[in-house]
């Protein structure tokens, strides 16, 4: 195994994650996230447009720290941190449930430094500087493949013209841009880098059931890119490789976020089992309710040592990286749906109501385990990859 | 290159040269299902082999036959793992016996029973379970009595693996009944040749035999032979559970097939089974079935890497204490959906010629529940992640 035996997880990356745990502790703690987010349900579920529940301010301070810049290359002024610091940070943020473009930027992230292009570089940049970006291109006809897109370009000399329009866009209305997968007439996928202001552009929200973040439909009508924001070029399918490239990386991220929230629930309904009270015992006691949360923590157990696995894989042994990854997905959105269904179970009555923080989770939960696919959809492609192996 | 590298590279090749001739007569899939004469000298040849090349004991300090090493032991187990050699037959002498002794035992028991321990010379079997005090091992009933300096032994002990080949046991005793957990003690018991002792097979549901129980009338044995002091049987015991229970590395392992190889086995045989007239590969729920089998597999063994990354664990004892639960509850499933593969030819046991993979799926699915039920049931293994890693309310 040419991996590290500690993951890569040295005392830089410790540091980094045990501050973030506290930054997010302090600054976004259970209380504030509940009154962000769901203080009012029918403010969250009945209005026209769905209010944008977020921080800004704690954004700008995130960017501050530097985790905007964290997976950035230090060649576009970002400190050019391994993957397994990124994963541990999603881990984070995925524990503290934070509405926030961290996530999206950290996939457009994978896909810009892929690219590799003068472009890219410049899109990067902004990154570092703290503009919020978001990969819109896959997710059309249930496909995450890398050449997946719903939106059309036309090359020319003096740019691009994008026409379509492409569902499933992650904080669409939290991103400063969009980095847009598109296909030609000839099949060849390019990326490009489109201002969420820019003329023509239009963002539909969805009305989505976790509410901690925001999702739209992106519609193209004739969007013109300039030369300068190409960022990588349809011909030859350049953006199609750089997606797929970056594919481990972007599984890896939401298999985090996945884990931490996971581990959220683990311990908040382990909690409530040490608490609650009934036929005069505490209710860990009885091994109908034992047991699943010891399964809980098992499955949880599992997906985090994969996406450890997976993230210092890509930082170290790239040619296992996408099996690693694709298992680590399947694992977390299988831990996230099982601990969300025990967690709300076994709090009984009032896990069922607005009023108890189980739900938040178990939505957010729910929105992860489907986006870049479900468990039996990476496993699908796992088939593939030991059939080969065999 | 470290030393720990060197020595990978020494048990790679040395493996490679040093592969067994495989046998005429068949190896059952694990030691504890070892029945034959033949069988068990094959293995014996084998282990001692592997000691006498310092693959076994290799952490052990040396004045107790071991080659007095650190982190030596585990490359040596995962070297025998990838070579696909036969496994180690003395597995509860170098797993839990030895771990136990080193840990409480007197220097004189150090050196009189770790050496031959670790070269195959003598065998061991362990004595816990009993036909009333199985989950709830701490209800052992078997009893020690002082006679000077020997203690009189009278008792029932079951399921004990190899015991019919054994020089020795380790086996709890009640010394006591006014206390149930201190008034254990904890003994080294010779089984061969022994007045008193008789070994009596037990028939497993898969027609085998292979493990046994175990009588005890007024057997003699010297206060020498003790194991740490008088009532303290129960913490020993957890010492040896520990080891049992894969969350320690003990004196050998390594060997048998991997789970790799296993999750392999699974992909061969469902492009040779058929499924409504194709190959069961081409099913989709068989190939969903077989890649969460690799998930599983690739997820123990990076949990087992993970147990050594302190900042990546949250609780010391969680990830060893999973081990039990997942190894045999994943054994058992990779059978289980072995026999999905096979379909009909499911119903076809070892020594039909059409059975495929000559009958091994069926015996290993039997033969599995031997895994979940053993060392602590996985229900008691829940109980125990339940109460000590969650501090859920004790749930007796």
């Amino acid at each position: 195994m040419a991996q590290p035996k500690d993951f890569g997880f040295g005392s830089e990356e410790q540091m980094l994650r045990d501050a973030a745990r506290k930054f997010l502790k302090d600054h976004a703690p259970i209380e504030k996230l509940r009154a962000l987010v769901a203080k009012d349900h029918k403010l969250a579920y009945e209005s026209a447009v769905q209010p944008l529940a977020w921080d800004e301010r704690v954004w700008k301070q995130m960017v501050e720290l530097g985790w905007t810049a964290l997976a950035v290359p230090e060649s576009a002024g970002g400190a050019g941190m391994k993957t397994i610091a990124v994963a541990a940070l999603a881990e984070e943020i995925g524990r503290a449930a934070l509405p926030s473009p961290l996530i999206a930027t950290l996939i457009a992230t994978a896909v810009l430094r892929e690219a590799g292009t003068d472009a890219a570089k410049t899109c990067l940049e902004r990154v570092v500087g703290g503009a919020a970006a978001s990969f819109a291109g896959p997710g059309a006809e249930g496909s995450w493949l890398p050449d997946a897109t719903s939106i059309a370009v036309t090359e020319s000399g003096n740019g691009a013209v994008l026409k379509g329009s492409v569902p499933f866009v992650q904080e669409a209305r939290k991103a400063a841009f969009f980095v847009v997968a598109a296909r030609d007439a000839k099949g060849g996928v390019g990326l490009y880098a489109v201002a969420s202001d820019a003329p023509g552009l239009k963002i539909l929200p969805d009305r989505v059931v976790d509410l901690t973040r925001d999702q739209a439909r992106v519609e193209f009508d004739d969007v013109k890119v300039g030369t300068s924001a190409i960022v990588a070029s349809s011909t030859g399918s350049v953006g199609a490789k750089a997606v797929a490239a970056a594919l481990p990386a972007i599984l890896t991220i939401v298999a985090a976020d996945l884990c931490g929230a996971a581990e959220w629930q683990l311990q908040t309904t382990a909690e409530y089992a040490r608490v609650r009270t009934q036929f005069d015992r505490l209710i860990g006691f009885f091994q109908a309710v034992k047991h699943p949360i010891v399964n809980v923590m098992i499955d949880v157990d599992r997906a985090r040592s994969l996406t450890y696995a997976a993230a210092c894989a890509i930082d170290t042994e790239p040619e296992s990286a996408l099996c690693l990854a694709r298992m680590a997905k399947a694992a977390a959105s299988d831990a996230g749906a099982f601990a969300s269904s025990r967690s709300i179970q076994l709090h009984g009555g009032i896990g069922f109501t607005w009023e108890c923080d189980v739900h938040i989770y178990v939505k957010r939960q729910k929105h992860n385990q489907f986006y870049f696919g479900d468990g039996p959809y990476q496993r699908a492609k796992i088939a593939q990859l030991i059939d080969r192996a065999a | 290159m470290t030393e720990h590298e060197e020595f990978r590279e020494y048990c790679r090749r040395w493996l490679a040269e040093n592969r067994p001739a495989a046998p005429s007569f068949r190896l059952p899939l694990s030691p504890i299902e070892v029945m034959t004469e033949e069988q068990r000298r094959y293995l014996c040849a084998w282990e001692k082999k592997c000691y006498e090349a310092g693959l076994i004991g290799c952490d052990y300090p040396k004045e107790y036959g071991g080659g007095g090493h650190a982190g030596f032991q585990q490359i040596a187990g995962q070297e025998m793992g990838r070579a696909q050699v036969p496994y180690l037959i003395n597995v509860i002498g170098l797993s839990m016996a030895a771990p136990t002794i080193l840990n409480h035992g007197t220097e004189e028991q150090k050196r009189r029973f770790i050496p031959p321990l670790l070269a195959a010379d003598e065998i061991w079997c362990q004595g816990f379970s009993e036909p009333n005090a199985g989950s709830d091992l701490a209800n052992a009933q078997a009893s020690a009595v002082r006679d000077g300096d020997n203690w009189i032994i009278n008792g029932h002990k079951v399921w004990t693996s190899l015991a019919h080949f054994a020089s020795w046991m380790i086996m709890v005793t009640r010394t006591s009944n006014e206390h149930k957990y201190n008034g254990l003690t904890y003994f080294i018991v010779p089984i061969a040749n022994t007045k008193g002792v008789t070994v009596r097979p037990l028939i497993k549901i898969t027609g085998e035999t292979g493990f046994n129980e175990v009588l005890f009338e007024d057997v003699v044995v010297p206060d020498a032979y003790r194991v740490d002091e008088i009532g303290k049987g129960w913490t020993v015991a957890m010492t040896t559970l520990l080891y049992e229970r894969g969350a320690a590395e003990g004196a050998g392992s390594g060997g048998g097939i991997s789970l790799d190889e296993r999750i392999a086995q699974l992909v061969s045989l469902a492009k040779r089974s058929r499924r409504d007239g194709k190959p069961a590969w081409e099913d989709a729920i068989i190939r969903d079935r077989v890649a969460q089998l690799a998930i599983r597999v690739e997820g123990m063994r990076q949990g087992h890497r993970r147990m050594r990354v302190e900042p990546l664990t949250d609780h010391p004892m969680r990830l060893p204490l999973q081990a039990k639960v997942t190894v045999s509850e994943l054994m058992q499933d990779i059978a289980a959906v072995a026999l999905e593969i096979e379909g009909p030819a499911a119903s076809l046991y070892v020594g039909d010629p059409g059975a495929p993979d000559n009958g091994q799926w069926p015996l290993a699915y039997l033969n599995s529940y031997g895994f979940t039920i053993a060392a602590g049931s996985n229900e008691i293994q829940r109980n125990i992640l339940g109460e000590r890693v969650l501090g859920l309310a004790k749930s007796k």
